[in-house]
């Protein structure tokens, strides 16, 4: 199927139009190459300096966010969701570079779709972690999504982590993110097996509130993802430990109002004419 | 053999922000209390204001002046019923006790390498001392201001990695707050910023308390409108903003609050339950 | 090493009023600021920024010890460190004594570089030698050694050759206990319970969480070994060879080295294969 899949993308330039090839544009990368030695400086990306966990209990996955983003010293999001949706019994939390974390996840989640419509079954969370892995391996770390996927399926629960080099990990419990070493405090020192879904989830609420309260990369609210054989349960916000410390009760007002100095409209129906198209050329 | 561990660094930025605003007869200064390195939380309860202090032979020298105006019933009472007492009683010791009252003249609230911090306060401090010891009174906010860039300053190619705000109350007891950058620049404003957060709180103030441009002629005084009570209002809201987008910033801090009792004296009005502010940790709720 | 200077080169001045600075004449602030010239700075700075700098300082350690973690509890303070000392990633010596003795009230911790940690407590032997010498019936307490250390720190730091530890002091003197920290270029403070290294990352959240004032000794030293757990699990070189120290206003007591009990039966990690059949 994947040879199939190439040869019409090589094919087709030729006969219709320029259709650029998939995966990712390496156009640029001499130059920045060459820019980066005389000394120019790349700019950063939004960093999830993040802690990300999860666990397995008695008959599930639980997996648990904070909910900041950071862009150097500065909170750029102050309640972004990192768990993303993988497949309707699979959810993923993601660390790094929050659009390599976005992309994957998106990636490999409509992989997974299509694959659930060419088999008719419930995707396997190894099947996830496979394409994952084989993804964040071809690129050899440049993409810089750090992933604890969890999930339930026809053989059970399971719970991994994945490098952003592409190695992986099978765990009872498993933390991601500046915030690992805080959440895996906790993990460490009070995780057994069988843990019941409640005590599951103060648990993870525990760890990911070590991370957010010890690691200055993670903070907010708590995010929480709940999967059962058959259900799953996404506790956005399931906890908020951290709201506004003062609110001025004077109020504040800005006084200095952004000056208007021209006002001038022009309509664009003079300029180009408009011709209503009949029919539905476009529509299914 | 590639080098595989990791070199060191003489300097480290162990974060935190410090405000301060000027006002005609007070002076706010106020910082975090946090100490970071890197991600991670050295511990939350540090004091990054230091105090430049009275000494404490030149305090009990005061104390032997009111001694010998006030007779044995009164300087064998606390201090601080002393100063109540002053207040509408001894006209006679007032300018000693205006000394005294007005003790602590200068404030200085640093973020940046705690270690080259310590380091220049410990140096503030004894260059204070000594000058006590040779002029028999304390240096005014303006002279530590100066010594403060020259200290500075000394260090010009091994800097202190030190940002500095210096607040207190000039010669007339009006409010004042010097600003300085890591090598001794300085500069006399109505209000600044300092530390991580300052990038977000400057602007903010600049908004609120715009002060009068250093270009007028006659030039304007630069301390802020405010009364004392909304200026402390409005450094709470600043820390609770800059808490909020800057990773190391809190917002519990240390508030330390001193203004002019030589205004309340002159004036004749015991407002002495003031002074139970300076000093004071204010918790945000 | 570039990096860490060049905030130097962009940093902003505030304003013109640099020019104030020359007011006060050098030889006065020479009187008390550290006496070093710019020249023997910039050689030092050299030194240390050339890739193959022939100096004798430490530029990187040999054999070094791993965290230190110390609390305050009900009667005074309680320290733990392993005994482990790594060459590199190399766990090269197993007996190694991180916890001792500084004069009558205090206790020292260290991790870092072994041979600078001895260096120290050569210095400190002096320190109290010189200090009893007196015969004035006054000990040195927990708060001046923490002083002192911070000033030989940050005093290493500033001629370039710093001493590769971080410090943790604890002691107790007229009923006042009292627990500090030091770092290697001197970053210094004080707390109801600190940790070194990796124990900052996984033993100070447990205890910011778990830490009361009122903790009895066996409260403390199983909090303690809760720390260590959690750092011979996740800290490569961590060792499960410990020593506890405890110091109250009536002295010393260093434990003898113990291990403590772990556990590795999760199903998960019995055959980590099994939970990814069909991947690789």
């Amino acid at each position: 199927m994947v040879n199939i899949l190439k040869y019409r993308c090589l094919k087709m330039p030729s006969e219709t139009m320029e259709v650029p090839k998939t995966g990712f544009s390496f156009d640029l990368c001499r130059r920045n190459d060459m820019l980066a030695k005389k000394g120019l400086k790349s700019p950063s990306y939004l960093k999830t300096g993040t802690t990300i966990v999860g666990l397995i209990f008695e008959n599930g996955v639980i997996l648990g966010a904070d909910t900041r983003a950071t862009a150097g010293p500065i909170v750029a999001d102050k309640n972004c969701e990192k768990i993303h949706y993988m497949a309707p019994n699979i959810y993923c939390c993601g660390a790094g570079t929050a659009a390599d974390t976005e992309a994957v996840t998106d990636n490999i989640s409509s992989q997974l779709k299509l694959h659930r419509y060419h088999t008719g079954r419930e995707s396997r969370v190894v099947t996830a972690l496979t394409l994952l892995k084989s993804h964040l391996f071809r690129y050899q770390g440049h993409v810089s999504a750090a992933l604890v996927l969890g999930g339930v399926d026809v053989t059970g629960p399971h719970l991994y982590t994945i490098y952003p080099h592409g190695s992986t990990d099978t765990l009872p419990y498993a933390t991601m993110g500046s915030g690992s070493l805080a959440a895996m405090a906790i993990f460490e020192s009070e995780y057994r097996e069988g843990l019941t879904r409640d005590e599951g989830v103060n648990l993870v609420t525990k760890a990911i509130c070590s991370g957010i309260f010890n690691d200055l990369g993670s903070g907010s609210n708590v995010d929480v993802c709940v999967i059962e054989k058959g259900k799953k349960e996404y506790l956005r916000n399931h906890l908020t430990p951290n709201p506004r410390t003062y609110v001025s009760s004077r109020g504040y007002t800005f006084s200095k109002k952004a000056e208007v100095l021209l006002t001038k409209i022009t309509p664009l129906k003079e300029l180009v004419e408009v011709v209503e198209v009949g029919g539905d050329a476009m529509e299914e | 053999m590639p080098k595989e561990h990791a070199n060191w660094s003489p300097y480290d930025n162990n974060g935190g922000t410090c405000v301060a605003i000027a006002g005609a007869d007070y002076c706010v200064i106020a910082a975090d209390t946090r100490m970071s390195t890197g991600y991670s939380i050295l511990t939350r309860d540090y004091s990054k204001i230091c105090k430049l202090k009275l000494e404490s032979l030149m305090e009990k020298r005061i104390r032997n002046w009111l001694f010998a105006y006030l007779g044995v019933e009164l300087a064998s009472q606390s201090f601080r019923r002393i100063k109540d007492k002053c207040d509408f009683q001894v006209y006679l010791c007032r300018f000693m006790v205006w000394e005294y009252l007005r003790a602590d003249k200068s404030f200085m609230a640093s973020s940046g390498f705690q270690a080259d911090v310590k380091a220049l306060q410990k140096v503030l401090s004894s260059r204070h001392l000594i000058y006590q010891h040779q002029h028999n009174k304390q240096m005014s906010c303006p002279a530590m201001a100066q010594l403060l860039s020259n200290t500075l300053y000394y260090k010009r190619f091994f800097p202190y990695y030190a940002f500095n705000v210096l607040g207190g109350l000039d010669s007339e007891g009006k409010g004042c707050v010097f600003t300085y950058d890591a090598v001794g620049s300085y500069e006399r404003v109505g209000y600044s910023a300092q530390g991580s957060g300052a990038t977000l709180i400057t602007p903010f103030l600049d908004n609120q308390l715009k002060s009068p441009s250093p270009l007028l002629l006659p030039a304007k005084d630069a301390v802020t409108p405010l009364s004392e009570a909304e200026a402390i209002d409005l450094v709470k809201t600043c820390f609770s903003s800059a808490t909020e987008r800057d990773i190391y910033t809190v917002s519990s801090y240390i508030l330390v609050f001193s203004f002019s009792y030589a205004f309340a004296l002159s004036r004749g009005v015991n407002e002495s339950s003031r002074d139970q502010k300076i000093n004071t940790r204010l918790e945000l709720d | 090493m570039p990096s860490c200077l060049s905030w130097l080169q962009n940093r902003s001045l505030v304003s013109t009023a640099g020019l104030y600075a020359f007011g006060l004449s050098s030889d006065a602030i020479n009187l008390l600021s550290v006496n070093q010239s710019a020249k023997a700075l910039f050689q030092a700075m050299d030194s240390l920024l050339s890739p193959e700098g022939d100096s004798q300082r430490t530029q990187y350690p040999y054999v070094t010890g791993t965290s230190v973690i110390g609390i305050k509890y009900k009667d005074g303070i309680l320290m733990a460190a392993d005994m482990g000392g790594s060459y590199g990633s190399t766990i090269r010596y197993k007996s190694v004594e991180r916890l001792k003795q500084v004069g009558k009230h205090s206790l020292l911790g260290a991790s870092g570089e072994i041979s600078d940690f001895q260096e120290i407590l050569k210095y400190l032997d002096e320190l109290i030698l010189h200090d009893n010498m007196w015969d004035d019936g006054n000990s040195l307490g927990p708060k001046e050694v923490h002083n002192y250390l911070t000033r030989v720190m940050y005093n290493r730091r500033n001629k370039f050759d710093p001493l590769w530890n971080s410090l943790v002091i604890g002691g107790v003197k007229n009923g006042q206990k009292y627990l500090g920290s030091v770092s290697m270029i001197g970053v210094h403070f004080e707390d109801d319970h600190v940790a070194t290294g990796f124990g900052n990352h996984l033993a100070r959240p447990i205890l910011r969480e778990e830490w009361r004032e009122d903790l009895s000794f066996e409260e403390g030293v199983k909090l303690l070994e809760k720390c260590m757990r959690n750092l011979l699990y996740r800290d490569r070189s961590a060792v499960n060879k410990l020593q506890i120290a405890k110091i109250t206003e009536e002295g010393l007591t260093i434990s003898q080295p113990y291990s403590l009990k772990t556990f590795w039966n999760f199903a998960a990690f019995q055959n980590p294969t099994v939970g990814a059949e069909g991947s690789w």
